[in-house]
């Protein structure tokens, strides 16, 4: 081996070298980096997501007390909120007590309790639902509405999953 | 077709009709001198980076606040009930005092280093009226949590238009929205917040930059006068680009720290019938002002040296926006005396100023 074919095989070693720790730098910048990206990421999205997480914590209730509902007379209805989300308490004419769910199952608009018809009715596509059972009886809802449990006390009325 | 010249063509198709060439040309024209004083070349980046926090956090405290009769509770929800809405309060505050403290360093560089000198006068000008939109940035968002502080604090502050014979009335009760600090003060200075001064101070922002890529940084008469051979430069991109990000990167850990270690707190609800709170004062920025009026006051008592302080201070002002056209001097290169002890006593005032007011406070 000449001396000029060694100096080029130590500039090979040394360049190789070069790039190996290069690269090291460079994925430990890009670690860092990402670190760093998360720190602030972390926090923001918390902060956005607050209003979220309190409605996961209204989500979880089971039961609701409604206070003086009792009074409600026969062939009315009382909405109220089951958690976040809408809910009907039906006094049926023939003073049975029914309560569900008033998010319809085809797009999540608000339903009605119609006394005169006694049926459940969305008015955004036209689905009709039993008001005594919540099945869905006719239009696009694919699925019925959930029933929940009914207990009249002497000042209120407690509704649960059933 | 290979990634590359997929890449080349679309460029060449953007380019021929959006013309991005000659952009990136206009982007690698200019140098950043290089000399004992280029420290100072980074305060201006600093402000502008501050300003971007400002517009990001001011955009999250935005997703709650609620201006109007609920100010303070919405404040209160945000910092005691949102995740991290401390934090991003308190980052908000911090940057925008630092960003004050930024731009105030940027200005007396510029104008020790005679940066304002032709071409730059408009660098200047355009310069100063953000600097005026920063402090009623600063004056409007101190208001907006309705606390004691804030609701006080805008109390004197509006009372300052009111010295002015005539008209001065007539502002301070547009700016209130009434006689007194209230619900309406805190929404229209809600609006001013977020609506109108972001829309004024924009465009003067891109105006002012647009006129550092064009002229390109000032050389100090100092280093004018070393031949051309001597001055050494290095070229904005990316070489300096690089070198203010790492201050932005630097900047953002010293406000990380600030704004979690010191959070900014939130006092009693403001109530208009207790009385001020003891130890109130202004803003360290508003500090200097409020104190020359002071002092100014005790020799001349009443609304005369009101009007007396608010006229001075005017001139003062008005001087030093004019510093441009008066100081011909400089313009040769030679070392303008004048300009320089005229900062030199603007400094010394505000600085001494501004520690009386702290020393005196009760």
């Amino acid at each position: 081996m000449s001396t000029t074919e060694l100096v080029n095989s130590a500039n090979i070693v040394e360049e190789r070298g070069e790039r190996n720790t290069r690269r090291a730098f460079l994925a430990a910048a890009g670690a860092a980096g990402l670190c760093y990206t998360a720190a602030l990421a972390y926090p923001i999205y918390r902060y956005l997501a607050s209003p979220e997480e309190m409605a996961l914590s209204a989500t979880a209730v089971t039961e609701v007390t409604l206070k003086d509902a009792q009074k409600l007379p026969a062939g009315s209805v009382l909405m109220y909120k089951f958690g976040t989300r809408p809910a009907m308490l039906i006094h049926h004419a023939d003073g049975r007590w029914i309560s569900m769910t008033a998010v319809c199952t085809h797009l999540g608009c608000t339903v009605q309790y119609e006394p005169q018809a006694d049926r459940v009715h969305c008015a955004c596509h036209g689905g009709v639902y039993n008001a005594y059972t919540g099945a869905n009886v006719s239009g696009p809802p694919p699925k019925p509405l959930t029933i929940y449990k009914v207990a009249v006390g002497d000042a209120d009325v407690t509704v649960s999953r059933a | 077709m290979t990634a590359k010249t997929i890449t080349s063509n679309v460029y060449d198709w953007v380019d021929e009709r959006l013309g991005l060439s000659e952009l990136a040309a206009f982007a690698r024209h200019k140098s950043v001198p290089v000399h004992a004083q280029s420290f100072w070349y980074y305060w201006g980046g600093i402000s502008l980076f501050l300003f971007l926090v400002q517009c990001f956090t001011g955009v999250l405290l935005l997703v709650y606040y609620r201006p109007g009769a609920e100010a303070y509770e919405s404040v209160r929800q945000i910092t005691f009930l949102m995740h991290f809405g401390w934090l991003i309060r308190s980052a908000h505050s911090w940057s925008a005092n630092l960003m004050i403290f930024a731009i105030l360093i940027h200005m007396f560089s510029v104008f020790f280093m005679k940066a304002y000198r032709k071409p730059r006068e408009f660098g200047w000008l355009s310069g100063m009226a953000l600097l005026g939109i920063a402090s009623v940035f600063g004056f409007s968002g101190y208001l907006l949590p309705m606390d004691e502080l804030s609701y006080f604090a805008t109390k004197v502050g509006l009372e300052i238009p009111m010295a002015i014979p005539w008209i001065g009335p007539i502002i301070a009760n547009m700016l209130r929205g009434g006689p007194e600090v209230s619900e309406f003060t805190v929404q229209r200075f809600f609006a001013l917040h977020v609506v109108v001064l972001p829309a004024l101070f924009l465009p003067l922002l891109g105006f002012h930059l647009w006129l550092v890529q064009r002229h390109g940084n000032a050389v100090p008469p100092a280093e004018e006068a070393k031949p051309a051979s001597e001055r050494k430069g290095m070229p904005f991109m990316p070489n300096f680009l690089r070198k203010d990000l790492a201050m932005w990167l630097i900047s953002l850990n010293i406000l990380a720290l600030l704004a979690s270690v010191f959070p900014w707190s939130l006092g009693k609800q403001y109530d208009s019938l207790a009385p001020a709170p003891m130890g109130i004062h202004p803003e360290w920025y508003f500090m200097s002002p409020f104190e020359m009026l002071k002092i100014l006051g005790s020799f001349l008592p009443g609304a005369v040296g009101e009007i007396a302080g608010i006229l001075l201070f005017t001139l003062g002002i008005v001087l030093w926006v004019l510093i441009p056209f008066y100081d011909p001097k400089s313009e040769a290169g030679k070392r303008a005396r004048i300009a320089h002890y005229f900062g030199l006593l603007a400094v010394f005032a505000l600085l001494s100023t501004t520690l009386i007011g702290y020393w005196t406070i009760r």
